[in-house]
């Protein structure tokens, strides 16, 4: 062994050891994820019991408020309501769009903050063989993962109420609103890490997710916002996830809408994905 | 496991030369600000190295840029022979790093702390557990191994941010300001635990403005103030160079220091005003205290002591270590 053999240690046994760490250069992406994943799924076993009403109950209730009550109030022709036989039918797709983005944001807002300022669990990472880079797609496979679990039972629960035309309408849905998660999660986290306190995330909810959850076409179509407003919806890249979701689910997809919405929030993802790791690395090593 | 180093010509390099750490005309400027201006460092194998200042030296700046997290402004930095620019985690593989904050999870018990952060390493589950119950040992920490971190107290917290550097069995070991906001008596511990590290051949590189700790720990160690190092050597070198082997203390009423300096100035070789006593720096202390009584001077309190670090940094900047 060409080192000094530590193998004397009486504090710590027997030779060195770096673990599958190369000789140069940093680890595969692979290799950074699994590294991470005890990490992760100790993290998740310690709060999974809070996440269970948000990821699981609270979005039944807006289906149930939204979509089953307040929808028993409206009887309008399916062309109105972008092809939907029922109210509940035009909302569940955007609720489970809507839920995905606000998922996603909720776990890259505090969490980021607080491994970067209160936990400060990023630097005891990035003091490993661990990059900035690991360490936001270890976080954002996390976000992944609980955005994942969390639509795929909303689907399921609401699958047998009849307000999917086809089987296979959801499953493609399924992959959608698990990109817009990431959509979402990925510039947010970029964001997170440019902030210097947590006072700003009040205007992230305020101003991004609110209006966006209303105006995005979850809860009506855009088309009632009238022309210029309409076109301002969208815009907003929800409205791309909410629209993609919805064709899906009620079987009137678009192509070439649809490789447009695919296209924005592929886009978004990887954009915020660089944008991310560029703004972990910087305030990590400030 | 694989021998990263088998192959590797950084440690090849690093061992021809001995030296764990080298840096030259280093530099770290955050915006106009530069923090550190300049330095030169080769620590070798095996030494426990210091640097020693007061806050805002640029100890931590250059720590940062040693452990390869922080990016290097200017200059040349070699970590094992390797460039932090381009091998940061092979470098980070090979480190033990105890940060000034506590980055322990709180929310984690404490075997935990050691298994997870073993995980980060690439090391296997069961390496990680056995070495989570050796390092436990070592910390003596054995029976706290299921209690929240949040509930240890501060000497414990900071053996468990040893432990947990320890991990990956690393051949350099940093520890910034290892012992601030602990004890006399858990500063001790630490310190026994830092010296049996020291016998095991592990290269410690440690910054404290602590000067008792410096001497007590170092082999060497250089002086940093304002960004720059001010002098180099071991402890009783610095001492010798730059100081006397005694000095003897007076204390007078409040306010009279100043003009009392001018009549004990011819008893030593220098004297330095200090708001509440003069250091006369001398290599007989007592016969200096002798000559202050003939002079008719009568201090309210005195005191013969060996030169201490404290006086070589005194005397190099100016300034006293702690502010």
């Amino acid at each position: 062994m060409a080192t000094t053999d530590t193998g004397a240690h009486t504090a710590y046994g027997e030779g060195p050891a770096y673990g599958d760490s190369p000789a140069y250069g940093r680890l595969s992406i692979a290799q950074g994820m699994v590294r991470q994943a005890d990490y992760w799924w100790t993290a998740y076993k310690r709060t999974w019991r809070g996440g269970v009403i948000s990821s699981f109950v609270a979005p039944l209730f807006y289906v149930l408020a939204m979509g089953v009550l307040l929808g028993g109030f409206i009887d309008v022709d399916p062309a109105r309501l972008e092809g939907a036989t029922s109210y509940l039918a035009f909302i569940v797709p955007g609720l489970v769009a809507t839920h995905a983005m606000t998922l996603a944001i909720g776990e890259t807002t505090y969490p980021v903050m607080g491994g970067i300022k209160w936990h400060k669990t990023y630097y005891a990472q990035l003091a490993t063989p661990l990059t900035a880079r690991d360490i936001v797609n270890a976080h954002l496979m996390f976000v992944l993962a609980r955005v994942a679990s969390a639509c795929a039972v909303f689907l399921l629960v609401l699958a047998p109420f009849g307000v999917f035309a086809t089987w296979w309408g959801p499953v493609a849905a399924f992959f959608v609103v698990v990109l817009v998660g990431m959509a979402f999660a990925t510039v947010v986290f970029g964001i997170s890490t440019r902030l210097r306190d947590e006072a700003a995330f009040g205007l992230v909810f305020r101003l991004g997710v609110v209006p966006m959850s209303l105006f995005s076409g979850a809860f009506f179509p855009v088309a009632n916002l009238g022309d210029v407003l309409s076109k301002v919806a969208q815009a907003v890249p929800l409205w791309h996830g909410v629209n993609l979701t919805r064709m899906l689910c009620l079987d009137t997809l678009d192509g070439p809408v649809a490789l447009l919405n695919v296209t924005v929030l592929v886009a978004i993802t990887v954009a915020g994905w660089l944008w991310a790791i560029q703004g972990l690395e910087r305030r990590l090593s400030d | 496991m694989t021998d990263a180093t088998a192959h590797d010509p950084g440690t090849a390099h690093a061992l021809a030369t001995g030296s764990m750490i080298t840096a030259r005309d280093l530099r770290k400027s955050f915006g106009t600000f530069e923090a550190v201006k300049g330095i030169d460092v080769d620590v070798r194998r095996g030494e426990v190295f210091g640097f020693l200042g007061p806050n805002g030296a640029g100890k931590s700046s250059t720590m940062r840029m040693i452990a390869a997290v922080s990016p290097v402004t200017s200059g040349e930095l070699r970590i094992l022979g390797m460039d932090p620019a381009t091998d940061g985690p092979s470098i980070r593989a090979r480190l033990g790093v105890c940060p000034q904050e506590d980055t322990l999870d709180n929310e984690l018990n404490v075997v935990d702390n050691l298994f997870i952060y073993g995980r980060y390493f690439g090391i296997d589950r069961a390496t990680c557990r056995e070495r989570a119950a050796e390092l436990l040992e070592f910390a003596n920490l054995t029976d706290k191994a299921k209690a929240k971190v949040e509930d240890l107290s501060g000497g414990m917290k900071r053996r468990l941010t040893i432990a947990r550097s320890l991990i990956n069995r690393p051949e350099l070991l940093l520890l910034d300001e290892p012992t601030t906001g602990l004890d006399p008596q858990a500063r001790h511990v630490l310190w026994d635990q830092l010296f049996r590290l020291k016998q095991a051949g592990v290269t410690l590189v440690v910054t404290t403005h602590y000067m008792d700790e410096a001497e007590q720990l170092c082999d060497r160690l250089v002086v940093m103030d304002k960004g720059l190092i001010a002098a180099e050597g071991s402890p009783r070198e610095l001492i010798a160079a730059h100081s006397t082997r005694e000095v003897a203390e007076l204390r007078f009423g409040v306010g009279e220091h100043e003009a009392i300096a001018d009549k004990v100035a011819d008893l030593g070789e220098r004297v330095e005003v200090l708001p509440d006593r003069l250091l006369v720096y001398t290599d007989d202390g007592e016969h200096v205290l002798a000559q202050v009584h003939e002079r008719g001077l009568t201090p309210v309190a005195t005191l013969v002591r060996r030169s201490s670090l404290e006086d070589v940094f005194l005397r190099l900047t100016g300034r006293s270590l702690v502010d």
